[in-house]
């Protein structure tokens, strides 16, 4: 090969375009949880080993992130929000994105398995399992209530921070497990209801598209009222303390406020303020789970100093 | 020896660095994982050639 043909015309992927596989903002999510999962924990593991496990749990994350991307190409393209990722834009080749799922995917969940046990290892292989073949491949083009089963997989990583230091599954750990999955719901219906066409388009059996907003903003709110007994009752259990329980009271009483008003108005009022009510309760929805997730750990460091 | 800085050479240089920077971070964390591991079990007693303190008479 000489010098002149070292230079094609094809795109070649920055490091960047290899970050972006792992979706860096969802394993913000992921490893703020985590932590909170393996702090509230009983016992103690030695801070080094507690950081290689929170690092293997967000590259476990980021790997099920790739091979979610390598399967969802065709759809991603078609979105306007998922366009610009690095496979439907040609940055990085569908088989790259591939090799480096598997890669990461093996490395993490070995690596958290010696780091740790495998109990851990084998929930965080679970996951990615749960989110790349069950949700990716078979749940999202297929039934409305893909998001609903397919939040499972976001709602694993407490529970294997947890697994990472106690080395089992209690009923804490399970709580945990149940408050993110309950809450998913609502906070992706909500960002259904004003990403209107997006999901339409992709042909992705979004319950918006299949059986309507009337029915999706029904939904949010069921889902929110089972979503506050499960707050309720981990703020109650040993990992939970007078500020969970305040944290747990004011969350779930304006997130249900914001369901209720939800539910509680047309598609004709959410047009003539552009889904104000429904992008107001997509932010609440963040925060309520940073600051739940905020309020454990609160409790749990009050409960060493004491 | 190319000369000319054509943008593929950056993210060429940027992809390296990168994974170079992963190889290193991932030597570094089975180092302090093994420090770590180590460390937890207590003092290491050796066998070969050492004196062994739990031989030691004591009186």
């Amino acid at each position: 090969m000489t010098d002149a043909t070292a230079i094609t015309a094809d795109y070649e992927a920055g490091f960047g375009d290899y970050v972006a596989l792992l979706k860096p903002r969802v394993m913000s999510l992921v490893v703020f949880t985590a932590l909170v999962g393996l702090l509230v924990a009983p016992g103690a593991l030695h801070p080094f080993v507690g950081f290689t496990a929170v690092l293997c749990i967000a590259v476990g994350a980021g790997a099920s992130g790739a091979l979610n991307m390598w399967w969802d190409a065709d759809i991603d393209a078609v979105m306007k929000r998922t366009a610009g990722r690095p496979v439907p834009s040609g940055r990085v080749t569908a088989g790259e994105a591939l090799a480096i799922g598997l890669t990461l995917s093996g490395f993490s969940v070995m690596m958290l398995g010696l780091a740790t046990n495998w109990l851990a290892a084998g929930l965080l292989a679970f996951t990615i399992f749960f989110y790349a073949v069950v949700y990716t491949m078979w749940l999202k083009r297929w039934t409305p209530q893909n998001i609903v089963i397919g939040g499972a997989s976001g709602a694993f990583p407490p529970m294997i921070g947890w697994a990472a230091v106690t080395g089992g599954v209690a009923v804490e750990s399970l709580l945990m497990f149940a408050l993110i999955f309950m809450w998913t719901p609502p906070h992706f219906w909500a960002l259904a209801l004003f990403m209107k066409s997006d999901y339409k388009d992709a042909g992705v059996p979004m319950l918006t598209v299949t059986h309507g907003r009337r029915v999706t903003r029904t939904h949010i709110l069921a889902y929110t009222v089972l979503l506050v007994p499960v707050a309720i009752w981990l703020a109650l259990t040993s990992i939970g303390g007078p500020v969970t329980l305040v944290a747990a009271v004011v969350l779930n009483t304006l997130f249900l406020k914001g369901a209720w008003d939800i539910w509680n108005r047309d598609e004709g009022a959410a047009e003539a303020d552009k889904y104000l009510t429904e992008r107001k309760f997509f932010k609440l929805s963040l925060a309520y789970l940073f600051l739940h997730f905020g309020a454990l750990l609160v409790d749990a460091t009050w409960r060493a100093l004491v | 020896m190319i000369r000319a800085e054509h943008d593929m050479h950056k993210r060429r240089l940027s992809r390296n660095v990168g994974v170079g920077l992963a190889l290193t971070a991932f030597g570094a964390l089975i180092f302090g994982l093994t420090i770590a591991k180590v460390s937890e079990n207590g003092p290491v007693e050796g066998y070969d050639h050492v004196s062994r303190p739990a031989l030691a008479e004591t009186e």
